[in-house]
């Protein structure tokens, strides 16, 4: 048991290349925890960071700042009356909030945090994950369908819909992304999300810069088809709240309810990570062309230690600030201990970065390495996250026709010009 | 170089994925309501693909999940939950030649347990001699499949596929000029 | 163009047939809905997501004011007009204040008139701005609800300090004023004047140029100015059809006549020539508030008005050009100190009429876009 729990550390693969199953099996619990807790700190931070652009506090009551909001969110979602209105198809009422999770959380089988760092390493692994994550919108459909009512099933319609249609822009810029893939001695690509950010490794380019601009419009088209396939504003029109009341979901309360947000959020960090693996070089620091040398290699991986710094300076200064009425004792002081938490974390990724800085084989080598990808890779994905909730600031809604339009006649065209064009110039190229 | 794939449980694997595509299939004709029977294609399909990643075929497993899984099956979602429940559950299930259709599934049946009895003894290929029933003991190599599939499809097949796009084209073209009031 | 005349706004029974004999669908939109700003209940009549026809059923919120009046004195009687527009409360008030004096022959002081002219601007942008946020909201902009919740409170503090209320306000008495301004009320209307003009800039820099608003709002909600003259629609909503006919121009009441000020117009009667005309239009109030807080002369702010009104017997009709539109007072007297008869003529009402019209064939998104660009409140609708 030791020995098997021991003797994968080493090695090169994902487990589930090596056939490793009980690292698999820890790897799938890890990023089950991994994203249920990054949704929970989504739901946090899309309402502070959403109140902010608002001109508002945000959740400031439970917790310092808020922070225990999601927590108390979820107990208050867990113990709410489970409603099942009487002319629905309770069957399908019943299933349709699992498909959408399952199928939200499947695809995390094959993201790769890192070389090694994924569930596995299929070699369709973008046809995997687009496959599954287009799976999600049948427990919208059914969920809509299933509410028996008109307003869920509008937007069930246009949900569905929206996703088809979206989906084949969305494919077409995955195509020219995958055509850069083989630009190779060998000429073949690969479909591996493992692979294609090793191609990119390879040519010393994340594929957003490659062809400059064709990489960039691929991923523009790609950027913004994954909103669509996510349901987020500005193109959120299966739960419309201000014309649908609340879409597909309407009729859904307590737990079910939730568990269709956790399979949204869920959905919207998986596409995001298809989306940083495709063009912004998945686990790759910046400018892995240029800065490669080993004293630029140490630099990026102190990068996570000042990252969870920062965070606790933040957080300490949160407790500083806050006023000095003894109503706010407690606060402050969960406020230092959360500070506190941060910097000892920042303090232990420090040590791991100075111990191993050395590129050798050592265990410490080794969990630098891991730790440096996984950051790279989740604070990318991150970056996408914040997007999600400064287009919901920012936009209005469009209209199921424009949207369509935009579909159809705009991003079609272009992501297919961009797969030609693509096609040509990597033909030219070699 | 990726280790060798060592398959895991198998067997097991099989008959699970054959038994969901076939439980699911037997749903879809016999429910009464035609979103649970699409809800039960469903399952069939993604078992078959399933069955397809076992036989090392992993493009067509995913291309099986993405074009008819979470494409043709939503529009047929789209398509049936428009249609008026109440009416089709009170209507007859099955019409008066369902004889002929078992007799058409007898004969299916037949068939595929003839192919496989004669294709494991007797038949082989006739230029190379070697049985037509496939080792099952053989490994393909999987990870140049899709590379393999594009390679069949746009050389050797080229011109039949091109065909098949067109047939498709005329089909969309002959559906928007059906259902538009004005061109 | 279409004879409004000849489509029955209240017969869903009019209108077209869906397309290939589907099934229509009928769909409940409200009371209780989001975007029904209140509790207006609409009945959609959908084919697919366009709308074939629509019926809006009124009185959830109906209080009976007008059948109040009948027995209330006139003095009695004035805060309950605060409470039908309740977001432009200064302008009903304003506007039932001076159909009392119209009746009893009565000129408000000139002083009086340039208070009412200021906060009745003030409570136009007010007006404006809440029109704004929820119209936004309901297109899918969440952020410029609150920005311009933020900036309305400005104003409603103004109006705090002057009558003690922020909505309902109550602010002006048959005759003129009751409260002298206080202390310090022309530099908060000044320093108004001077933090509200980069405030428009900000909103707009959100939405005017944005392709997503002008998307949702050009050829939307479309209303010729033939058919909103037939309809009676006024306010924006006309004056974005290409009419120019705004009352404080075409029957100045109060001193509208001594200020120099432009009556915006659009040409297309879309939603996006509403939102423009309303965006000048808050720009146009400022110029009057500058005008207006700049020329205030001393004197009284109360005409002589008998402790006891008792009008003549007659009836008068007069309106005011409230943010909304042409807000009417028609007063019967019968000599006693309770009008015999006070019909109100509210903006909202009547320009609710035009959502069937504007928005037959379109989609079930516009309706909500074309209910926000309508500006109604309920209040007001069902009195």
């Amino acid at each position: 048991m030791l020995t098997s729990f021991m003797s994968y550390l080493g090695s090169q693969f994902s487990p589930g290349v090596a056939g490793n199953q009980l690292w698999a099996l820890i790897y799938i619990l890890i990023i089950f925890a991994g994203v249920s807790v990054a949704v929970i700190a989504m739901n946090w931070l899309e309402r502070k960071a959403l109140a902010h652009f608002q001109v508002r506090l945000g959740p400031m009551r439970v917790g310092p700042h808020g922070l225990l909001q999601p927590i108390a969110d979820a107990l208050k979602l867990l113990l709410k009356e489970d409603i099942i209105p009487a002319e629905a198809d309770q069957v399908v009422f019943w299933v349709a909030p699992l498909i959408g999770l399952l199928a939200a959380f499947t695809v995390y089988t094959v993201v790769p945090f890192g070389p090694s760092q994924a569930v596995s390493d299929m070699n369709i692994g973008i046809l995997f994950m687009l496959g599954v994550s287009s799976l999600g919108v049948l427990g919208i459909v059914t969920a809509g369908w299933a509410s028996n009512s008109h307003y869920p099933l509008i937007g069930a319609l246009r949900s569905s819909a929206q996703m088809v249609s979206y989906e084949v822009a969305m494919g077409l810029a995955v195509v020219s992304a995958i055509l850069m893939t083989s630009l190779n001695e060998s000429g073949t690509g690969t479909l591996s999300m493992i692979g294609i950010v090793q191609a990119q490794q390879q040519q010393g380019i994340w594929f957003i810069f490659k062809f400059f601009p064709l990489g960039l419009i691929a991923f523009v088209i790609f950027a913004i088809a994954m909103v669509a396939e996510t349901n987020r504003a500005p193109f959120d029109l299966a739960e419309a709240e201000s014309e649908l009341t609340a879409g597909f979901h309407t009729e859904y309360s307590g737990l079910r309810w939730s568990l269709f947000m956790l399979a949204e959020y869920a959905a919207m960090i998986a596409v995001s990570s298809i989306a940083v693996t495709l063009w912004l070089g998945g686990w790759m620091h910046p400018f892995p062309n240029l800065l490669s040398a080993p004293a630029w290699e140490f630099i990026f991986s102190l990068f996570p230690a000042l990252t969870f710094g920062g965070l606790a300076a933040i957080a300490f200064l949160g407790a500083a600030r806050m006023p000095g009425h003894s109503f706010f004792k407690i606060q402050r002081a969960g406020l230092a201990v959360f500070a506190a938490l941060l910097g000892v974390l920042a303090l232990l990724l420090l040590v791991v970065a100075i111990a191993g800085r050395h590129a050798d084989t050592s265990i410490a080598a080794r969990f630098r390495e891991g730790i440096d990808y996984v950051y790279w890779f989740v604070l990318k994905v991150a970056v996408f996250m914040y997007l999600f909730i400064w287009y919901r600031a920012t936009w209005p809604r469009y209209r199921f026709d424009q949207l369509m339009k935009v579909g159809w006649k705009v991003m079609l065209p272009i992501s297919l010009g961009v797969l030609i064009v693509t096609a040509i110039v990597g033909v030219l190229v070699k | 170089m990726t280790p060798e794939m060592t398959p895991v449980a198998t067997p097991f694997f099989f008959y699970l994925l054959s038994g969901l595509a076939i439980i699911g299939g037997v749903l879809v004709i016999t429910r009464r309501n035609a979103v649970h029977s699409a809800l039960a294609l469903i399952v069939t399909l993604l078992a078959v693909s399933g069955l397809y990643l076992m036989l090392y075929a992993p493009f067509v497993a995913g291309v099986q999940i993405i074009v008819y899984a979470g494409g043709i099956m939503v529009l047929f979602l789209f398509v049936i939950m428009l249609v008026n429940i109440e009416r089709t559950v009170k209507e007859r299930q099955f019409n008066r030649i369902w004889p002929a259709g078992v007799l058409a599934a007898a004969a299916l049946l037949g068939l595929f347990v003839s192919v496989y009895v004669k294709g494991k003894t007797l038949l082989s290929d006739p230029v190379t001699g070697k049985p037509l029933w496939p080792d099952p003991t053989i490994s393909l190599p999987d990870s140049s499949n899709t590379q393999q599939i594009g390679v069949m499809l746009y050389g050797n097949y080229m011109f039949a596929f091109e065909i098949a796009s067109l047939l498709l084209l005329v089909a969309i073209l002959g559906a928007v000029i059906m259902a538009k009031k004005r061109i | 163009m279409t004879d409004p005349r000849s489509l029955s706004p209240l017969d869903l029974e009019t209108c077209e047939k869906p397309y290939l004999d589907s099934n229509e669908l009928i769909i409940n939109m409200g009371p209780q809905h989001p975007a029904t700003h209140g509790v207006l209940r609409v009945i959609l009549k959908l084919d697919g997501e366009k709308v074939l026809g629509t019926e809006c059923v009124i009185g959830y919120l109906h209080r009976g004011v007008e059948k109040i009046a009948e027995n209330r004195t006139y003095t009695m009687f004035n805060p309950y007009v605060d409470r039908m527009d309740y977001v432009a409360a200064v302008s009903n008030g304003l506007g039932y204040c001076q159909a009392v004096e119209k009746l009893l022959n009565v000129e408000a002081p000139p002083r009086a008139n340039y208070i009412r002219v200021i906060l009745t601007e003030l409570n136009r942008i007010a007006s404006h701005q809440l029109w704004l946020g929820t119209h936004a909201l309901d297109i899918g902009a969440m952020t410029p609800l609150f920005y311009t919740f933020r900036d309305r409170e400005e104003i409603l503090k103004i109006f705090e300090k002057y009558c003690g209320a922020r909505l309902t306000t109550h602010a002006f008495r048959i005759g003129g004023c009751q409260y002298e301004t206080y202390a310090g009320f022309e530099k908060d209307v000044k320093n108004f004047l001077a933090f509200f003009p980069p405030k428009i800039v900000e909103y707009e820099a959100l939405l005017t140029g944005n392709r997503i608003w002008l998307e949702r709002t050009k050829k939307v909600g479309v209303i010729s100015a033939a058919d909103a003259i037939a309809l009676g629609v006024t306010g924006p909503v006309l004056r974005a059809s290409g009419v120019k006919w705004d009352i404080r121009k075409a029957q100045p009441y109060a001193n509208y006549a001594d200020f120099d000020f432009e009556i915006p117009t659009g040409e297309n009667g879309d939603t996006f020539d509403r939102y423009m005309v309303r965006m000048v239009e808050m720009r146009q109030s400022l110029r009057i508030i500058e005008q207006a807080v700049n020329g205030i002369p001393e004197g009284p702010i109360m005409a002589k008005v008998p402790k006891v009104i008792k009008p003549a017997v007659g009836e008068i009709y007069h309106s005011i050009e409230a943010p909304k539109g042409e807000l009417g007072y028609f007063i019967v007297s019968d000599g006693s100190t309770q009008p015999y008869r006070l019909r109100v003529r509210p903006p909202s009402f009547v320009n609710l009429q035009a959502l069937d019209i504007m928005v037959r064939g379109m989609l079930v998104a516009d309706v909500v876009a074309v209910i926000g660009t309508l500006d109604i409140v309920l209040g007001e609708v069902d009195r």
